[in-house]
């Protein structure tokens, strides 16, 4: 299958997780995804907010936003993930996605967000019970001026 | 004021060197300022950001280019002497005046104008001729199709076909891309050369909808790279346009085009190259700006050279930046035509390992231009003569933009703006182009359209409240003094026309701009209301006429014009700096 096909076929999914990013997840998140602040939404969402910075974990995200209503973020990690969640702690309600992993299945997710403002972005990855995290600063700027 | 017949003689060897001139002695040659001698196995020509200047031109250098921390007193954050001692360039010499600001009136008519394609074409051949032509190569870094009326008119075509004929082998781009999209991929078509770009892609959106794709599985808008087999040696070239594109300059032209600094990506791709390929020397033809790719270098092993541009800077020598895989040589060559970096590279089966590296100014008094360019250049400009001819008004002073803060230019265009849109505060933009006029010459609308020939030059008047205002400042410093270089976007501060403030660089996003006053020290309050114009809006086609008619009009209205108030703010938190001029 060449790549036009296969982002035809998932194209599906992704709108889907473009649109309905509150709906898309059962109730159990809904109070994270309510949570104003990330450490409540990550305490919400994992009971705890306690997560140490890793290697692992890969963001990969625009330094400086091409357009702060979808900017891409693309989350992978080498672990064993159990779920893997996005924060962005300037946005009204930072739990941005959250995806959970069955047994076996790769670590990688990749979504696009609204951003309002410049904002620091956490990926987080459960994997053992225990919260694995890597961190990004993300520009939201009004262009221009350049160069 | 004519130049002493020492000052000649060093110019004339100069000029001999670069087989301008006939050579009557090889040795002079050889003891010439600038060293042209063969070295190593391939020798890599790099001209950058000439922004569309086919004849010769001034350009006065900066006397203020901040460096802040990591980058302070550092290359390419010096300035005046401090820049001069850094290299060990004797004071009051031509490449003095290359290289600085300093005594530019004067030295601007002693040494005359700079660059030209007829006169670089010259050079370019005969820097290939004694190197041997199938071991040289000619990489251009982008800024070429834009920044003059013709090119504006042509859309860029003219410089496509003076790339042609100066022989650009390889290019990357920016503001290319502020071309329609058909308009972009019509030129790289008509271009001779390989345009390579490792960090634009397709969106994926673009993708499913059957957009131009040069590599579909990775999304490569082009080719990321190319191989140039020079002399029985590989050398690797790989692209990095300008990674703040959609953002600095309109999306809207090139809506399926997603770009960044993709760091990651680039480490791959060396790696990939250097498997399948296994070339002698692998560089980076850069458009991301010399602070970008210093930190570029030290995130990123086995890059040799990264030949840099965007930021204008005329760097006289490469800085050597260590990394996990050995160490990376980053250069950057200046702006407008005004100089061809010339690097020697002596290879082995190891590799890189040696180089001579020079930073050749361009004084076109003393190049015999090259006479099928300078037909091509007469025969493109041609139909547009009469515009660009027209005299508007004498500058009572010299004229220039390039800075951190309010050039001379840019206040004339801010005094335009206010004056013809009747507006009480103006801004326009801090780009790094836009030639020179001396004080005394008349400025022609081709001057003007130097500083302003762009794809939205459209204008703007209207109501802004001072909150509005002063978020705009904030963003624009966070652009030009962000602590990391990958948050900066490599262009300087917005000019402002009526409006007088404070600023502290080492501030945070938010906090750098105080103190902001209209002309008569009024201060703007964050709730009241100003009519402000302006251009260049990236967001939607701004409503006004073209800024080159709103400035033209301003100047047509006067025989001279003084710049009476430079809006240059008031910089606080810094005690002393190397990148600003005492």
């Amino acid at each position: 299958m060449d790549r036009r096909s296969v982002l035809r076929a998932i194209s599906g999914a992704v709108v889907a997780a473009i649109a309905l990013p509150r709906m898309a997840w059962a109730s159990w998140s809904e109070s994270a995804m309510k949570a104003n602040e990330s450490t409540a939404a990550m305490n919400e969402l994992f009971g705890t907010a306690e997560n140490v910075a890793s290697a692992e974990v890969k963001l990969k995200a625009p330094e400086i936003a091409e357009n702060g209503a979808v900017v891409p973020l693309e989350v992978s990690t080498s672990l064993p993930a159990e779920q893997i969640a996005i924060f962005i702690d300037k946005n009204p309600s930072p739990l941005a996605m959250t995806a959970t992993f069955g047994a076996g299945a790769a670590g990688l997710v990749k979504t696009r967000v609204r951003m309002g403002e410049t904002s620091n972005v956490v990926a987080v990855v459960k994997s053992g019970g225990k919260l694995y995290s890597a961190s990004q600063e993300v520009k939201v700027t009004i262009g221009g001026c350049g160069g | 004021m004519s130049m002493d017949r020492r000052e000649f003689g060093r110019l004339m060897a100069l000029a001999a060197a670069g087989g301008a001139l006939p050579v009557g002695n090889a040795a002079a040659a050889q003891k010439a300022l600038f060293d042209t001698a063969p070295f190593g196995q391939v020798r890599l020509m790099h001209i950058t950001d000439c922004h569309a200047q086919l004849n010769p031109i001034y350009f006065r250098e900066p006397n203020v280019n901040l460096g802040l921390h990591g980058a302070y007193g550092r290359a390419p954050h010096l300035v005046g002497n401090a820049l001069l001692d850094a290299f060990g360039i004797a004071p009051g010499t031509p490449e003095a005046h290359a290289f600085t600001y300093l005594g530019f009136d004067e030295a601007a008519r002693r040494y005359g104008r700079v660059g030209g394609f007829a006169h670089l074409k010259t050079l370019v051949n005969s820097l290939r001729g004694t190197y041997g032509e199938d071991k040289t190569l000619l990489m251009d870094g982008g800024d070429t199709w834009q920044g003059s009326g013709t090119s504006l008119w042509t859309r860029g075509m003219d410089m496509v076909r003076a790339c042609n004929d100066l022989g650009v082998d390889v290019m990357t781009g920016h503001w290319e891309f502020t071309y329609k999209d058909e308009e972009v991929l019509a030129n790289i078509e008509a271009f001779n050369g390989d345009f390579v770009a490792q960090n634009v892609k397709v969106t994926d959106d673009a993708i499913f909808d059957d957009a131009p794709v040069y590599d579909e599985d990775t999304g490569h808008a082009f080719q990321p790279y190319v191989i140039k087999e020079m002399g029985g040696y590989r050398v690797a070239v790989i692209g990095q346009a300008f990674p703040y594109t959609p953002i600095a300059n309109p999306s809207r032209f090139i809506p399926d085009w997603t770009f960044g600094i993709r760091d990651d990506d680039m480490q791959e791709l060396v790696d990939q190259v250097r498997a399948e390929h296994k070339p002698h020397a692998v560089v980076v033809l850069s458009h991301n700006g010399m602070d970008v790719d210093m930190k570029m270098a030290s995130r990123v092993s086995g890059i040799d050279v990264i030949f840099g541009g965007h930021t204008h800077d005329a760097v006289p020598a490469p800085l050597e930046v260590s990394n996990a895989g050995g160490k990376t040589l980053v250069t950057n060559a200046g702006s407008n035509g005004k100089y061809l970096a010339v690097m020697d590279l002596e290879l082995s089966e190891k590799g890189v390992v040696g180089y001579k590296h020079r930073l050749i100014p361009v004084f076109s008094n003393l190049i015999e231009p090259d006479a099928q360019m300078t037909a091509l250049i007469t025969n493109e400009r041609a139909p547009y003569l009469g515009k660009l001819r027209e005299e508007l008004a004498v500058a009572d002073e010299t004229l220039y933009r390039r800075g951190n803060f309010n050039g001379t230019f840019d206040q004339v265009i801010c005094d335009g703006l206010r004056e013809v849109l009747n507006a009480q505060i103006s801004l326009s933009p801090g780009f790094r182009w836009g030639t020179s006029v001396l004080a005394g010459d008349t400025i022609t609308m081709e001057n003007v359209l130097d500083q302003t020939a762009i794809t939205y030059g459209e204008t703007y008047a209207r109501d802004m409240s001072g909150e509005e205002l002063k978020l705009i400042l904030e963003d624009v410093a966070d652009n030009l003094f962000n602590e990391d270089p990958y948050y900066q976007q490599g262009g300087d501060m917005v000019r402002v026309g009526g409006l007088d403030y404070t600023i502290n660089p080492l501030a945070s996003m938010g906090s750098r701009i105080t103190e902001m006053r209209l002309d008569d020290g009024t201060l703007i309050e964050a709730g009241k209301s100003y009519k402000v114009a302006g251009w260049a809006t990236v967001g939607s086609q701004a409503p006004g006429p073209d800024i080159s008619e709103v400035t033209a009009e301003y100047l047509r209205a006067q025989d001279t014009v003084r710049v009476n108030k430079l809006n240059t703010p008031k910089i606080v938190g810094i005690q002393s700096n190397p990148g600003l001029s005492a």
